[in-house]
């Protein structure tokens, strides 16, 4: 169940927190250079990244749960074990990937 | 649609009586009921009985049985077989659908915790309403339906292998633990089938003796009636006979797809 309720959480984060900095970013680019930087300062401060950070976790949970449903939908893994044991892997899959993401993007 | 709090006259009051256990008992068990009557008016409310484990069966049923008899002959609850066959004393035990006679006090720890069983209108205490469940049973048509006369002076044969294809759905007791542990039958329970049904429903469309196989198929093939399952899964985790509907819904959906 806690995959399910993820997924739409997800979904609904990225929807809403993503499309709201996305319309930001856009807006402030064509408004002015003023309004970019403002912008820009939000984007680069640790809060900014806190949110970056939350924003690519939420989007590889909703493309691994996603990935899951496609792989349930076309008829695999229903076993109760299968089932618990790919639920988890949807969880610690997109914690490594959004880890992964950020360290090359960090150059760590 | 989803309803997160309950009306008012659903909310548990904290008048709850408390039963405690005979003087001298050495080990006790603490269970939570949910009780309401319709006759009194009154909101629903958790009434507390300390049972003594070295007078009581092992099962949970067992000690719903002994505060029947002994201690309060106004707790109302469904119970038949006692065997895990006849699905009547379904009920929410620690948080989980399950049968209260195959589940073993002894597997709970700390207050023993049952109310009905979720998301059904409540008759009277742990007996909730399912004529809407039994109804949506009946509307798959769940008996063989044939066109070809039947043979003569003998039964309509099947091989064993065609016989293998309906085990983990025979089995099923209809005791609506899985469909009311789904969220998807929680908000669309009007409308959407539900995983005990869509088993059943299933168990019918796998059998080889049944003519009616395009027809049955006609009548899911619908947004909500088969389509509301997200697989969550909850179903198959709460099984009490170990069945596993969201598999059964699954193999609906692809026939749904073979014969598109």
């Amino acid at each position: 169940m806690a995959v399910s309720i993820m997924h739409r959480v997800s979904g609904h984060g990225l929807a809403v927190v993503g499309l709201a900095l996305l319309a930001w970013w856009l807006i402030a680019a064509a408004t002015s250079d003023e309004a970019y930087a403002i912008f820009q300062e939000f984007a680069t401060s640790w809060m900014g990244r806190i949110v970056w950070v939350g924003l690519s976790w939420l989007a590889f949970q909703h493309l691994l749960s996603g990935v899951r449903h496609l792989w349930l939908d076309a008829g695999f893994g229903y076993d109760s074990r299968a089932a618990q044991r790919s639920a988890l892997a949807v969880f610690v899959g997109a914690v490594v990937m959004a880890g992964l993401f950020w360290a090359v993007r960090w150059g760590l | 649609m989803a309803r997160f709090t309950l009306p008012p006259n659903s909310r548990i009051a904290a008048n709850g009586k408390t039963h405690p256990a005979p003087p001298g008992a050495k080990r006790t068990k603490t269970f939570r009921i949910y009780r309401w009557s319709p006759e009194s008016g009154e909101n629903p409310r958790f009434d507390t009985f300390e049972i003594d484990l070295d007078d009581c069966g092992p099962m949970v049923l067992d000690a719903l049985i002994k505060i029947k008899g002994e201690v309060d002959p106004t707790l109302t609850f469904r119970r038949s077989c006692r065997e895990g066959i006849c699905g009547s004393c379904a009920m929410n035990i620690d948080g989980t659908n399950t049968l209260a006679c195959t589940k073993a006090i002894e597997d709970i720890r700390g207050t023993v915790t049952i109310t009905p069983l979720p998301h059904l209108e409540v008759i009277k205490d742990l007996v909730p309403d399912l004529r809407h469940f039994y109804a949506q049973y009946a509307s798959i048509r769940p008996w063989l339906q044939t066109v070809t006369p039947a043979p003569h002076m003998k039964e309509r044969l099947q091989s064993p292998e065609d016989r293998a294809k309906l085990d983990g759905l025979y089995e099923c007791i209809l005791c609506a633990c899985c469909s009311t542990s789904c969220p998807s039958y929680w908000w669309n329970s009007d409308r959407f089938l539900g995983p005990a049904i869509l088993l059943q429903a299933y168990r019918w469309l796998a059998d080889s003796r049944d003519e009616m196989t395009g027809e049955r198929l006609d009548q899911l093939e619908d947004p909500f009636r088969l389509y509301r399952c997200h697989t969550i899964m909850n179903c198959a985790t709460v099984c009490p006979k170990g069945l596993n509907p969201a598999k059964a819904i699954a193999e609906i959906k692809k026939m749904m797809l073979e014969r598109a």
